[in-house]
């Protein structure tokens, strides 16, 4: 049985939010650098475990949007 | 011998040995159907789902070996972050859609799944020897982990004496897998991840608070090992290793049998999506585990003459161990060792079961035995489940460590080539069957020689005119293998070469249970 799932254009949005922290996450010189540092941790490293966070919380937001 | 350390490992190993044996009576049902025993009857709810892949993806080498790659090499190692990070809004988006054509058409594998997508029991038997191939070296890694743990308690004799606790370690995981099937991981698993969170946060507050805090252990690592060496001219360098690395990874970890096997045994779309939410619990704390990596640069571990004899038969692998070793309490070493042993054991039943199911449906079945029942399929599925882990005991104990790591490695660059089969198979089939095993080939046959060709390094330095980019050969090879599978179909079209019935409809993607 086929849920009458959400049209097709909110579908495409939802794609494209769901792959933001992607292109992000492989953009390698956007992050590779030691300040802003954070309490003495580097911007490449507090920057990528905050990314972990922003990914699963678009995830779940896609999920409560019921896509 | 560290015997306070030994007890309270034994008395947790002892708990998961009866909770392995118990699973079997759980949500009881007919162990003796590949659907119960294989897939533990497809009803997992989410809680459970959580768990189980989590004890699946984040196995006991991934603890031990994330962090001795940033000991060793520094920010490349951390490429796991973005790996993980980027896996589950992909998965959320595409493997739903293998849920539910399995769960319309009873598929247990994705080879049965291309089966019954492209018609081609050829295509379905490449597919599932990929699988199986990729999967043994990995269930044999799982071994090292134990075997670091149990050598570091202080069982380092040699011979029979010194190998024996993985034997018996591996021979209860044989039996209770055997009697209890998927039900044992699974129930397993919960006990495993209190464990690892518990030894995880333990690990991050107590050690680095007494090395002088993150921000002094971040000031003394060298700055070349800080950040990623920045590309010069026409070279990319470690930048394009980082990205391809960490992109290949997400393209090739969910088409693993172990991880196809715990998400099929989801009861629903919702839980697999709703996962995808919460399974980044785990990649927090992976995170916060890489960084051990160079807590442990900072602590010396590795000149330290206590561990020299470790780290010469371990090499880095050893550096984890020998931080839990140095700062906690006799008794917690034991808890956190228990952790990373019962952290192999769960995805190496896990790979177990799924390469046993791979065995049964698309190569017993389907060449050997084709009236097989539902009874013969389990009866052929649980003997080949304890076939696999005496395979892979016999590897770890009579060939050299580096060669796991080496076939592990292979096996990564190999199992990506049934991405295009798979994972655009649940899209469409535009790509012909035969175009498909041809690009299979060869990527089977450059990923192969791209790894040999660099000395079992994971990236290739690919050249293309004056430019050189080194990058992760899994990723190189199955573009190759893409472009391949779609010229040939093409060129297979324009000679209308015989196309094969799908036994699947559009609809079947987006089924899920009421």
């Amino acid at each position: 049985m086929a849920a009458p799932g959400p049209s097709k254009l909110k579908r495409t949005v939802w794609y494209v939010i769901l792959f933001i922290p992607f292109f992000v996450a492989i953009w390698v010189p956007l992050f590779n650098r030691i300040e802003p540092s954070f309490y003495g941790i580097p911007f490449f490293y507090w920057f990528q475990f905050a990314l972990i966070l922003v990914a699963a919380a678009v995830t779940g937001a896609a999920y409560k949007a019921k896509i | 011998m560290n015997w306070s350390a030994l007890t309270v490992f034994c008395i947790l190993f002892g708990l998961v040995t009866v909770l392995g044996f118990v699973a079997a009576r759980w949500r009881q049902a007919d162990l003796n159907h590949l659907n119960e025993w294989g897939l533990g009857g497809r009803r997992f709810g989410t809680i459970v789902t959580w768990f189980l892949l989590g004890g699946d993806l984040y196995t006991a080498y991934t603890f031990i070996a994330v962090p001795a790659l940033v000991f060793g090499a520094g920010a490349i190692g951390f490429f796991a972050v973005p790996y993980t990070l980027m896996l589950y809004p992909f998965v959320y988006v595409v493997y739903p859609r293998l849920w539910s054509v399995a769960h319309k058409h009873g598929y247990v594998t994705a080879s049965d799944f291309v089966r019954g997508r492209y018609g081609s029991p050829l295509l379905a038997l490449l597919v599932a020897i990929t699988g199986i191939l990729a999967t043994m070296p990995y269930i044999a890694l799982q071994l090292v982990g134990i075997q670091v743990v149990i050598a570091a308690m202080g069982f380092t004799g040699g011979g029979l004496m010194g190998d024996l606790p993985l034997i018996v370690a591996f021979a209860i995981l044989a039996a209770y897998t055997y009697t209890s099937g998927l039900r044992a991981p699974a129930l397993i698993s919960v006990v495993k991840d209190l464990l690892i969170y518990i030894t995880v946060i333990a690990a991050i507050t107590v050690i680095p608070a007494q090395l002088g805090g993150y921000g002094h252990i971040f000031a003394s690592i060298p700055a070349d090992k800080l950040l990623l060496a920045t590309p010069t001219d026409h070279n990319t360098g470690a930048y394009s290793a980082y990205a391809t690395l960490a992109l290949g990874s997400v393209l090739a970890l969910f088409l693993y049998p172990h991880c196809i096997t715990a998400l099929l045994s989801s009861s629903s779309r919702g839980v697999i999506k709703r996962n995808m939410a919460l399974l980044p619990a785990y990649s927090l704390a992976l995170a916060l585990l890489a960084f051990l990596g160079y807590v442990a640069v900072v602590a010396h571990v590795h000149d330290d003459p206590a561990y020299a004899d470790y780290f010469k038969q371990y090499g880095n692998n050893f550096a984890v161990p020998a931080l839990m070793l140095k700062y906690f309490p006799a008794w917690f070493v034991g808890v956190a060792f228990a952790a990373v042993a019962i952290g192999a054991l769960v995805p190496a039943a896990i790979m177990s079961i799924a390469a046993a199911n791979l065995f049964t449906r698309n190569i017993y079945k389907e060449y050997l035995k084709p009236a097989a029942t539902p009874a013969d399929e389990a009866r052929v599925a649980k003997l080949l489940s304890l076939v696999v882990k005496v395979g892979a005991l016999a590897f770890i104990l009579f060939v050299p460590t580096e060669f796991a790591i080496y076939l592990q490695l292979l096996g990564g660059a190999w199992i990506i080539q049934t991405l295009p089969t798979v994972v655009i198979g649940l899209y469409t089939r535009w790509l012909h069957r035969w175009a498909l095993a041809v690009g299979w080939a060869a990527g089977m046959g450059l990923s192969t020689w791209m790894v040999v060709s660099q000395n079992f390094k994971s990236t290739f330095p690919l050249h293309l005119g004056e430019w050189s980019l080194p990058g992760y050969a899994a990723f190189y090879s199955v573009i190759v293998n893409f472009v391949i599978a779609v010229l040939l179909t093409l060129a297979f079209r324009a000679i209308k070469l015989a196309e094969a019935a799908d036994q699947t409809s559009p609809a079947d993607y987006e089924h899920d249970v009421p």
